[in-house]
């Protein structure tokens, strides 16, 4: 997980949890969004413990831009969305990932491995002159 | 569910993130719990986490692609109830607006009818006017009307073009319903069809009918039609007398057709016009000719053909065609100079409606300033900047829009006044209606002038040192607010000055031209046409007794002092122009200087009494055979002679125009025998300027014999009265009628009246103009005024507290408006000198915009002007202090 720390801008603390925190780099947000949906149909708040449990509490899941995220994402046609019934038996909106969306995340994901792995090349190059 | 449905279950939408987000947090706050935390901690913690639910709710509102909308709605409800909780304001404000849009739309509905519409035919851009054009030219210029037969040359040569010609004719139709005159045309058998006209009854020409040999026929008018036939279908197939011709009618033009703007009743093939002059290829009546451009073919191609037929001719017929060319132009409608006149009115009008929009936008300003806590507030409670730019808009433009609907409905009912108000006939009048053109401009000056009104108090819409407008309460007014205030009077009241200004220069010019001397007198003079019956033409000896014989009769008519007959009449539409030599021969012909020529009998100048200054007038001796005389009005005379005595004089009227003779080289010598006043031929208004003011006479009695039968198609007879003139028409006609027609009838009281209707009219129109835009330049003022004089009220509270008396108060008041007032007139000044210069420009006689006449039009504006600021100065005079004080 080293590359977040490249685009690390500030380090924000909030009460309740003491672990460092990286911001969402520009765009991740909508890429991360559409992996957790690909997996299967999921609510809103699953989404976000998903996000945060898989990233080990790294990765600061903006709880506030989640939802205008989410609209979003299904203002464009990637995700559509169901009124269901939890586990629990409360009725929730479940997003699922359209055909356009999946789509979508393949290029994003493509694009942001191309990306991942050239940061890494350039992080990973000795100085000149010196071998 | 797409944009708009989504837009339609708001509620439902509204519902269902609320929900979403309840369950969010709810979710959050039992899993804090089942991790220990107790229950409202848990609580707060996830909603912490979550931030505002309202700025979450919000941008999610933004993701969904509708808010504009939603915003444009609620800026809408909020925009009304604003209008609603004042109504004052917006019935002034709707009334301005209204009423600036709506004389815009109406002069725009003028304009877009007679200059913008395409002619009414079917692909009208696919039509074009040919002209014949020669190399050199002459005093009349380098375009003619085509000779028939080069027209039947091009026509059957041409692969690009459809033509058509025609010629106006006109004569008399007898039968069942009494002699009647009616305008007709001669036509090509081609003509219907190249502008694309189905008759709805019968049909058109065929080629072979367009030949002398051929059996007459004739096409009618839908009018002439329902009048002679009673729109009866068995009229087809049955004969008229036209002309002392019989027709057989084969067909019936749809109802308003016209063709070049002109209503005809009767259509007669061309090719059987029997005058032997029509197929010279010199001196020759000249005949119109339109056409329609092949599909595909360019109006390049067009004119790239033309010009090699043309080549090909000149060299066929040297003698005529040498230098003669073809060109063809796009057809467009025929309105004369109006275009001139009619852009001037839609600018005067548009004046207006700056005017009302100015008017409005300080009303509106005024309401932002006093609105300026209210915005501040909201820009703390975190409101956009561009969300309240675009909500004053919103309020603007709505008020623009309904106004603007006002408005339309105004010019929907005002148009058809106020085509009947222009004077004579405005061309093209049945074009005139509201259409989508007018709708459209309409809705884009309304929506145009609501931006402009919206603008000023919009960009005020508070951005920062928000705590300042928050403490200074609604009695601070940034100088900003003030400057723009008195830029909007100053405006208003320059641009009425420019249209008073405008009014009164034309009242002055009316005025003076009234005063003219038409060089005739005119009370108890009238003018009818007569056409002559077609037997008594078809025999060239019989014409001249026979006028005499009709001037005999009609001279016994009871309160009939003296008759004449005169060709062209001052004042009336047509002339004959005609160039003169002043030495038997001449260098170079073609610049001779030209005369207007009118064909007279020797009482002429009795009847219009205009002064003998020299010499002679005609009499009976003066005839065919004796020497050809001409009298000359001093114009003419100066201009030929200088200071010598013309009287004995000789002139030259070169033959190829000459009504003396037929020839066509040389020149006929004519003696001046007398000088006689010059006529302001041309109009009260119009003489001054006209290219062509010399004038001379010649008697009827020498007009040379083939050209006799034309000469007496054209003759009018003038009749002096000692009654009031309409009062004889219905006993000449008696005296004169059966087979003879009188049409056309005026008194030369009408024509000179009508000489001036065009100044009349736009001094009518720019007299309401400027009458209304001094009205909403005092409006404007005292609304301004009144404002910014109780945003000073604690001021003079404490002024007066401090002992100023009410005089000072007011004058302290008046001194701000003047000011205004002063700067407005000083920028009105500079309009009004340029308005003037276009004013010049475009109608004739106008005089020069004279420092007496803004001497008489600024007193006026300033004393209303201060008139308006009175109220609010009186007002501020009686300003309790107490009162004042304690507003604070």
């Amino acid at each position: 997980m080293h590359f977040y720390t490249l685009f690390d801008r500030y380090v924000e603390e909030r009460g309740v949890t003491i672990t460092e925190k990286s911001d969402l780099p520009q765009g991740t947000l909508d890429l991360l969004i559409l992996k957790v949906v690909a997996l299967g149909s999921v609510h809103g708040y699953a989404i976000a413990q998903r996000l945060q449990q898989v990233s080990r509490d790294v990765v600061q899941v903006p709880q506030g831009s989640l939802y205008p995220a989410l609209h979003r994402l299904e203002n464009r046609g990637l995700l559509a969305a169901d009124w269901n019934e939890t586990e629990t038996g409360r009725e929730a909106k479940f997003y699922r990932l359209t055909r356009k969306g999946r789509a979508q995340l393949d290029a994003e994901a493509a694009s942001w491995k191309r990306l991942a792995e050239a940061v890494g090349l350039i992080l990973r190059m000795a100085p000149e002159g010196a071998e | 569910m797409n944009r708009w449905q989504r837009l339609w279950h708001r509620k439902q939408m509204e519902e269902q993130l609320e929900k979403e987000l309840r369950f969010h947090l709810e979710q959050h706050a039992s899993g804090l719990i089942a991790r220990g935390c107790n229950p409202a901690e848990a609580r707060r913690l996830a909603r912490l986490e979550l931030g505002g639910p309202e700025q979450v709710k919000e941008q999610c509102r933004d993701a969904r692609g509708t808010r504009w909308l939603d915003d444009l709605l609620q800026d809408i409800r909020y925009a009304v109830r604003m209008l609603a909780k004042n109504p004052g304001f917006a019935i002034v404000a709707l009334l301005t607006l209204a009423l600036g849009t709506g004389v815009t739309a109406v002069m725009f509905t003028v304009v877009n009818g007679v200059l913008l519409k395409p002619l009414p035919y079917y692909q009208p851009n696919r039509l074009v006017a040919l002209q014949e054009k020669t190399e050199s030219s002459n005093q009349f210029g380098n375009l003619w009307a085509f000779a028939y037969p080069n027209y039947l040359d091009c026509e059957k040569e041409s692969q690009s073009l459809t033509m058509a010609a025609w010629r106006y004719s006109g004569g008399i139709i007898s039968g069942s319903g009494g002699a009647e005159y009616i305008d007709g045309i001669q036509m090509s058998s081609q003509l219907f069809s190249v502008l694309g006209v189905t008759l709805p009854l019968g049909r058109a020409f065929r080629t072979e009918e367009d030949h002398l040999a051929s059996v007459p026929v004739a096409v009618i008018s839908y009018g002439l039609w329902q009048r002679r036939f009673a729109g009866n279908p068995a009229a087809i197939g049955t004969s008229l007398v036209f002309d002392g011709r019989s027709y057989t009618v084969i067909g019936v033009t749809p109802a308003g057709f016209r063709v070049n703007e002109n209503d005809v009743d009767i259509f007669t093939p061309l090719g059987q016009d029997p005058s032997p002059a029509l197929q010279n290829r010199d001196r020759h009546p000249g005949i119109s000719v339109m056409a329609r451009l092949h599909p595909g073919v360019t109006l390049l191609q067009a004119r790239t053909e033309l010009a090699l037929i043309g080549r090909r001719l000149a060299q066929q017929y040297p003698q005529s065609n040498t230098g003669r060319g073809f060109i063809a132009d796009p057809l467009r409608p025929e309105v004369g100079d109006i275009g001139a006149i009619l852009w001037l009115l839609l600018g005067a009008v548009s004046l207006v409606l700056l005017i009302a929009c100015v008017n409005v936008a300080s009303l509106l300003l005024a309401r932002a300033v006093s609105r300026e806590r209210e915005l501040a507030m909201r820009v703390a409670l975190g409101a956009g900047r561009g969300r309240l730019v675009r909500q004053c808009l919103t309020e603007s433009a709505l008020l623009a829009l309904v106004g603007g609907g006002l408005g339309i409905l105004l010019a929907a009912n005002g148009i058809r006044p106020f085509v009947a108000l222009w004077p004579g006939t405005l061309p093209r009048a049945e074009e005139v209606h509201l259409d989508w053109r007018v709708m459209l401009f309409a809705i884009a000056i309304s929506l145009g002038s609501g931006i402009l009104v919206g603008l000023a108090p919009a960009l005020r819409a508070p951005s920062r040192d928000l705590d300042r407008t928050l403490r200074a309460g609604g009695r601070a007014i940034a100088g900003n607010s003030r400057r723009l205030h008195s830029a909007f009077v100053i405006s208003e009241v320059a641009l009425a000055v420019v249209l008073l200004v405008a009014a009164a220069m034309l009242g002055r010019t009316l005025l003076q031209l009234s005063s003219v001397n038409p060089g005739l007198q005119y009370h108890n003079v009238l003018i009818t046409r007569v056409a002559m019956s077609p037997a008594t033409l078809a025999d060239t000896g019989q014409i001249l007794p026979a006028w005499k014989n009709a001037l005999e009769r009609a001279r016994l008519v009871p309160g009939v002092e003296s008759v004449a007959l005169v060709d062209t009449v001052p004042l009336r539409e047509g002339n004959n122009q005609i160039a003169y030599w002043t030495a038997p021969t001449m260098a170079s012909p073609t610049q001779a200087p030209i005369a207007l020529a009118t064909s007279v009998t020797p009482d002429y100048l009795d009847v219009m009494r205009i002064p003998l200054l020299k010499g002679r007038f005609f009499d009976d001796h003066d005839r065919k055979g004796n020497d050809l005389v001409v009298v000359i009005d001093d114009v003419l005379a100066k201009q030929a002679f200088g200071a010598h005595d013309p009287v004995g004089q000789r002139l030259w009227i070169p033959t190829s125009n000459s009504p003396f003779s037929s020839g066509s080289e040389g020149a006929d010598p004519v003696r001046v025998v007398g000088v006689v006043g010059h006529v302001r031929y041309w109009g009260l208004a119009g003489d001054d300027q006209a290219q062509v003011r010399a004038q001379f006479y010649y008697p009827l009695a020498q007009v040379t014999e083939p050209l006799l039968r034309r000469w007496s198609e054209l003759m009018s007879v003038a009749v002096r009265t000692a009654v009031a003139p309409l009062k004889v028409v219905e006993p000449l006609r008696k005296e004169l009628g059966g087979d003879q027609a009188l049409y056309g009838i005026q008194t030369m009281e009408q024509l000179v009246g009508d000489s001036l209707a065009r100044q009349r009219f736009l001094l009518l129109l720019f007299g309401i103009f400027a009458g209304l835009a001094l009205l909403l330049a005092c409006i404007g003022i005292y609304g301004v005024l009144a404002y910014l004089t109780s945003q000073r009220v604690p001021e003079i509270g404490v002024r007066i507290a401090l002992g100023a008396r009410p005089a000072d108060v007011m004058w302290m008041v008046l001194r701000q408006g003047l000011g205004m007032i002063l700067a407005g007139i000083g920028a009105g000044v500079i309009g009004a000198w340029v308005a003037g210069r276009v004013l010049q420009h475009l109608v004739e006689g106008m005089r020069p915009a004279e420092l007496s006449t803004f001497a008489i039009t600024i007193p006026v504006l300033i004393a209303a002007a201060l008139f308006a600021s009175f109220v609010p100065a009186r007002r501020a005079s009686r300003v309790d202090p107490m009162t004042a004080l304690r507003q604070e």
